[in-house]
């Protein structure tokens, strides 16, 4: 594996977005995408299998070359590495975009701007991918700006939508308000170490103790937590998880892509890319206890929602709480454990959804859907699958092994005992809003309009695929991670009983709530107010956040008034000096004084001296004589 | 008889030549006066040449003789420009030839 090799693995969805945004035709734009795609997930591959011969010990090998010369000697490399780490993570970004690629093919056929749509995608792929391999933290930035960009673009693709349109906005600004504190933390690592390289042979920021502090905290504390803002922004982690909801508005492949599999995981990867900064610093527990809060909360909102994409949207948060706590409690195989396999089982619940509100003829509110199962045998069966995995179904499922880890992670540490509740707490959550959503999709009768139909063969394949990693990759992977990233496999059957419990118990109680009810007609039990509303978090940041802007607002305008008036007395004041100086010093002083007065004089003085000159002749021989006389008188004097 | 007494006819003599170019309008008379003054510079010098120490030397009828030359070209030029005036003018009155003055 050398440089270009790995180089590669971004430029090449980069190049088919360069390459499609030209295009017109549809189905051609698709394809160069999905052969860039497809040719990036084999170098991925090849990357990961030479990652993974590398021990958890070993240095990671790293390509750097020279980017940036600031003064003299401070050099900032732009480059790529390759540990276990980005090599899992590029695969699976890679595999899992290639399925959504193909997918997608078939979701948007009859969108007109198709070709835009793969442009985006691609460029999503390519700055998600250079997320992932970079070795330089300002690199990083640069690639999760792309990354932010492209979720904007694909979130409000269907612009003429006023909610997509403002949920784009939504996801930008909020992630932007956690990329401000990434930002900052760059700056600070920079100012405290002087590189900004994550490996760097011994030199690189990750691997050099950091002793300064700042404002009375650790440096490397304070820079972690700043990272950690940037990761709760982009990972929709509480409290700025409000926009990954309203981004349900995009297609849904893009919610599959971006807000299942990769980008809302790229917070969780960033915290596990800067691991050894947040154990330096002390700061785990911090990533544990808002991985938790998140968790629980976003789990307690999907009970009560309805659009099929939101509840998975909230579970999506819920995961990514998950996540969280894994990194926070039980390190790097345990957090990016459960990423990967949420991945796939994530990406498979949006992509059924896709296929399940095809079906239903763009239908997205579950009370309108119903006896799914009989007409999309398919789609229903690989849904299951997913939800099963969700809802980590014990010894059959990815999900299980991950959550399991991440549970027993959280009990073996006695401080977080905790955390490990409410994540127990979550997962019953889970189980209870995944059983109340597959009873409304494919339980009873359908109860829309339109007769649902089966989707097209391009759409059903990536859920099959992903079906079967849903299921099995848990198994095949648990111990090659563990044995490849740091964090260590623990099996205690106490929480092997706990997890048991409540994914069962989340089951059946769903059951038992939602069993013989008229779903559709009758109340939804779950369905209250608050929890409708999504707990007021958009009512209370209206309220709190929206107020303190249209004060800020106000001031502001007023400040602009005032600003306003002091140019106007500036402009006033100039006018004015400058009208002194021109009629006084100008028009006076030198136009009448200076130079018209010198002309006047010069022309009275030439009318006196032209007095004499009146043609008088015998005036004239006066004044010769006159002359003569004179002459006579001096020549006289001097003798 | 003295040289007071030469010279002070020739200043009279002067100043009837000057008195005349002041004050006549005719420009061939004021040409007369102008030739009455010349004469006069001529009685000086032929009275301080008579009673000078070597009279034999010549030099007053000497400077006189070309004086008197020189004033018969200067009125033939002068009597000239005077027709040539009159032509112009159609008169010789010196005070209506004011063209030189600015207008």
């Amino acid at each position: 594996m050398s440089t270009t090799t790995l180089a590669l693995i971004p430029l090449l969805p980069l190049l088919a977005a360069a390459l499609t945004c030209a295009l017109q035709n549809g189905r051609r734009a698709a394809g160069v995408a999905i052969v860039a795609m497809l040719a990036s997930c084999g170098l991925a591959l090849s990357a990961l299998k030479e990652a993974c011969g590398m021990k958890p010990t070993d240095d990671p090998l790293t390509f750097d070359f020279e980017w940036l010369t600031v003064g003299n000697d401070t050099v900032i490399n732009f480059g790529f590495v390759l540990d276990p780490l980005t090599g899992v993570m590029a695969a699976m970004v890679t595999f899992v975009g290639l399925l959504i690629f193909i997918y997608s093919a078939g979701y948007m056929k009859e969108d007109e701007r198709m070709a835009r749509f793969f442009c985006y995608l691609s460029l999503f792929a390519a700055g998600m991918l250079g997320l992932v391999l970079v070795n330089n933290l300002l690199l990083l930035f640069m690639c999760w700006e792309i990354v932010g960009v492209a979720s904007y673009l694909l979130i409000s693709f269907w612009f003429h939508k006023p909610e997509a349109a403002a949920a784009g906005k939504k996801a930008f600004i909020v992630t932007r308000i956690g990329d401000m504190g990434f930002l900052i933390g760059i700056l600070l690592a920079f100012k405290t170490t002087g590189t900004l390289t994550l490996y760097d042979g011994g030199q690189g920021l990750l691997e050099l103790p950091i002793g300064a502090t700042v404002l009375g905290l650790k440096a490397s504390a304070m820079i972690s937590l700043l990272l950690f803002m940037g990761a709760v922004g982009k990972s929709g982690q509480l409290p700025l998880h409000v926009w990954l909801p309203d981004a349900m508005e995009g297609p849904t492949p893009v919610s599959a892509l971006i807000h299942a599999a990769t980008m809302v995981a790229a917070g969780v990867f960033l915290v596990a890319r800067t691991m050894p900064l947040f154990e330096n610093g002390g700061t785990l527990p911090v990533v544990a206890w808002t991985g938790a809060i998140t968790a629980l909360i976003a789990a307690f909102i999907a009970l009560g929602q309805y659009d099929i994409k939101r509840i998975l949207a909230y579970s999506t948060v819920s995961q990514l709480g998950l996540m969280m706590v894994g990194l926070g409690v039980g390190g790097v195989a345990v957090g990016m454990f459960h990423l990967l396999t949420h991945a796939f089982f994530k990406a498979l619940l949006f992509l059924g959804a896709g296929s399940i509100i095809h079906g239903c003829h763009e239908e997205q509110d579950i009370r309108k859907m119903g006896g799914i199962w009989k007409p999309m045998r398919v789609t229903s069966i690989a849904y299951l699958c997913g939800t099963a995995a969700l809802v980590a179904l014990p010894f059959v499922t990815s999900g299980y092994y991950s959550k399991d880890q991440i549970l027993a992670a959280a009990w073996e540490e006695p401080l977080m005992r905790p955390v490990f509740w409410i994540a127990a707490a979550a997962s019953l959550l889970t189980a209870v809003y995944m059983t109340r959503q597959c009873l409304y999709v494919f339980a009873g009768e359908y109860r829309g309009c339109k007769t649902p139909h089966e989707s097209p063969v391009t759409m059903t394949t990536p859920l099959v695929i992903l079906a079967l990693f849903a299921l099995g990759m848990g198994m095949v992977l648990e111990k090659s991670i563990f044995a490849k990233l740091q964090g260590k496999l623990i099996h205690d059957n106490f929480v092997i009983a706990v997890s048991m419990a409540v994914a069962l118990g989340g089951i059946a109680l769903g059951w038992l709530i939602y069993r013989g009810r008229a779903l559709g007609q009758a109340a939804d039990p779950l369905a209250v107010t608050p929890l409708v509303r999504k707990l007021w978090f958009d009512e209370l940041y209206a309220a709190t956040v929206g107020r303190l802007w249209a004060l800020a607002i106000v001031i502001f305008e007023q400040l602009n008034e005032l600003l306003h008036f002091v140019r106007d007395l500036a402009v006033l004041l100039a006018d004015r000096i400058g009208n002194a100086f021109a009629v006084g010093g100008d028009r006076k002083l030198i136009d009448t004084l200076a130079f018209d007065g010198m002309c006047n004089r010069l022309r009275s003085a030439g009318h006196a001296v032209t007095r004499p000159q009146n043609g008088f002749l015998p005036g004239y021989l006066r004044l010769i004589a006159l002359g003569a006389v004179a002459l006579g008188l001096l020549v006289s004097w001097m003798k | 008889m003295t040289l007071h007494h030469y010279l002070i006819l020739a200043a009279l003599l002067f100043c009837v030549g000057l008195m005349g170019a002041f004050t006549r309008r005719n420009a061939i008379v004021v040409l007369f006066s102008v030739e009455i003054m010349l004469n006069a510079a001529n009685l000086n010098f032929i009275a301080f040449w008579r009673y000078s120490e070597n009279p034999a030397l010549l030099h007053g009828p000497l400077f006189t003789l070309f004086a008197i030359a020189v004033a018969a070209a200067e009125v033939a030029v002068g009597l000239a420009l005077v027709i040539a005036v009159y032509r112009h003018f159609k008169t010789v009155d010196l005070e209506s030839m004011d063209t030189l003055r600015e207008e």
